[in-house]
């Protein structure tokens, strides 16, 4: 299940959304004031002026679009340049046919006629140009481009103290060092993987105990994880890769610069339709300090929005001793996905 | 045989090193003067040890690797010291730049063996380097008594007066000589002291006042009042224009 929706960049805007109709609405208003604003010297003058090419101009403009919200789902089939040409013919044909309804009723001759319908056309190709810009600004390949950027890297750091800790187990316990080289290869697989995808919680989760469980096998004792799993809903979907570097700044922010004993919780429930993931760590000022941690998070917050749009949000706050992070998303499933498509 | 000390938190490490220095013991004979798992353990373990090398993890928890070297270069004994650092580019630099010895994790036994006899042969590295290696101020000062080192944090120092060839390093618990230029201290805790006289640096937090000081056979000036003593310092004219701010900030 990707974020890639069924249209591309090169779609014709679709014609039965707010805000499309009011664009085109507003853009062909402007358009014609400022030709009268060119052809007028006055305000007052431009202004009466407008009143009256207003008259003209919006019944035309009306049924234009209910013209265009009619054929709507008929014009998307089409390729873009055949559906731009009909587009410019509807607006061509409904001017012109309003033109000569008009001119029946004064008497007044096709005077006027091939005028009106270079002005439609311009307005129709300038209107079609502005919109295929506002579709490229938000295209899903431009989403797509920032995720691949966004790409979440493991510290070398971590990788480093891994490798140099299951060097010393394969003397002493070569099975143990075994699964250590297992949980590295997946958790780096998991890394490189498409990160346009959704995921299942369910395997979110289990990176994280193979994560947790590497570092273990440096900190020893000092690590700590309480894990509060049972409520949580394993089916819903969400980007890869963002519980674990939370989970990551955890220990190197919480439990890494402490000699003692780290505690580190890891809360995922489902609360309605909603789902909540809470991780929190022992919060040591001075190394709160350093960089490195917010633009984990930043990265996260990107990439949360890229998938969910404003229906997610991630937070993180100190409260007494503890640094908290907190993630919340809508709660979606395969299943919800698939209806909410059809 | 070469007394060993190895310094890391993550005991899977040692482990690791010392199946290496094992592996090693023909072509560089050595034995384990002792192990630590912190900064602060090190400090606390290595005089008394009688190490000759110390493989020191630079990224500890309770003090910076660098910063315990640098308490360390104050022994009469002080080992030579090998840096091990996982992946800290910038420390790194520091160490080429610097010409100080150090190994990247994991650690290979051919790397080992070249390091262990260069730092054996050479001793010691020269505190100056240390010094600019460093990219942080450091936490404590040290004050070698015997073959112990004292540490004070340096948050708790009121201040520190140059007096002869010595600092005197004023807490409100007492006080102990250190061999450090007033200038270097200076420059370093920049933002913990303030100069209040040409011999004498004060910490910003300890300030908690000024007094005018008349009479007696001194010029008229200033003194600072200080929190925790009853000790009054005198402010230099040279500073006051600069020291008088912070008795806007308090």
């Amino acid at each position: 299940m990707s974020i890639k929706q069924n249209f591309t960049a090169d779609a014709l805007p679709d014609f039965r959304n707010l805000g499309v109709v009011a664009r085109i609405l507003l853009g062909v208003n402007a358009l014609a004031f400022a030709a009268v604003l060119v052809a007028e010297p006055g305000w007052s003058a431009a202004l009466e002026r407008f009143v009256l090419v207003a008259a003209k101009l919006e019944p035309s403009l009306a049924l234009a679009l209910v013209v265009l919200y009619a054929l709507s789902p008929a014009l998307a089939h089409l390729r873009y340049w055949q559906g731009g040409a009909a587009v410019v013919a509807i607006a061509l044909a409904v001017s012109g046919a309003l033109h000569a309804a008009i001119a029946g009723l004064t008497g007044d001759a096709a005077a006027g006629l091939l005028r009106t319908l270079a002005l439609a056309a311009i307005a129709a190709l300038l209107l079609l140009a502005y919109l295929r810009l506002l579709t490229r600004a938000y295209s899903p390949a431009l989403a797509e481009a920032r995720l691949q950027a966004l790409q979440s890297r493991i510290r070398p750091h971590f990788l480093f103290n891994s490798l140099n800790a299951v060097l010393s187990l394969i003397r002493r316990d070569p099975r143990r060092a075994e699964r250590a080289l297992e949980d590295l290869a997946e958790l780096f697989r998991a890394l490189m993987q498409d990160n346009r995808q959704f995921v299942p919680l369910a395997d979110e989760i289990a990176l994280l105990e193979r994560y947790a469980s590497l570092e273990q096998l440096r900190l020893g004792d000092r690590l700590k994880v309480d894990w509060t799993l049972q409520d949580a809903p394993r089916d819903a979907l969400m980007p890869p890769m963002v519980l674990q570097p939370i989970l990551e700044n955890a220990v190197y922010h919480g439990v890494e610069p402490g000699t003692g004993e780290g505690r580190i919780g890891v809360t995922i429930e489902r609360r309605g339709a909603r789902v909540l993931a809470r991780i929190d760590n022992p919060y040591i000022e001075e190394h709160a300090q350093r960089a490195g941690n917010r633009m984990a998070l930043e990265n996260i917050r990107e990439r949360l929005q890229l998938f969910f749009d404003a229906e997610a949000r991630i937070e993180r706050r100190v409260v007494g001793d503890r640094h908290v992070v907190e993630i919340e998303m809508p709660y979606r499933t395969l299943r919800t996905l698939r209806t909410a498509r059809s | 045989m070469l007394r060993v000390f190895i310094a890391d938190d993550e005991a899977p490490a040692r482990e690791r090193l010392k199946e290496l220095l094992a592996d090693l013991a023909t072509e560089v004979p050595t034995e384990l003067a002792g192990e630590a798992a912190n900064g602060l353990e090190t400090i606390e373990r290595l005089p008394a040890s009688g190490a000759q090398v110390l493989l020191l993890d630079i990224e500890m928890p309770g003090m910076r690797g660098l910063e315990v070297a640098r308490h360390l270069a104050g022994l009469e004994s002080a080992p030579g010291v090998v840096f091990i650092t996982a992946h800290d580019r910038h420390a790194v630099e520091a160490f080429e730049l610097n010409a100080l010895d150090y190994l990247m994790k994991p650690v290979r036994a051919e790397r080992l063996a070249a390091a262990l006899k260069k730092a054996g042969s050479a001793g010691p590295p020269a505190p100056e380097r240390l010094a600019q290696a460093a990219t942080q101020a450091r936490e404590y000062l040290s004050v070698i008594e015997r073959h112990r080192i004292v540490l004070v944090p340096v948050r708790d120092i009121v201040y520190l007066r140059a007096e002869m060839k010595y600092v005197t390093l004023r807490t409100r618990a007492g006080e102990h000589l250190i061999e450090e230029p007033l200038v270097a201290l200076e420059r370093e805790f920049a933002r913990v002291f303030v100069r209040v006289h040409r011999n004498c640096l004060v910490a910003r937090d300890a300030v908690r006042g000024f007094e005018r000081a008349l009479g007696g056979e001194d010029e008229p000036h200033w003194n600072v009042v200080l929190d925790g003593l009853a000790e009054r310092l005198p402010v230099s004219r040279r500073q006051w224009a600069e020291v008088r701010l912070l008795a806007k900030d308090a």
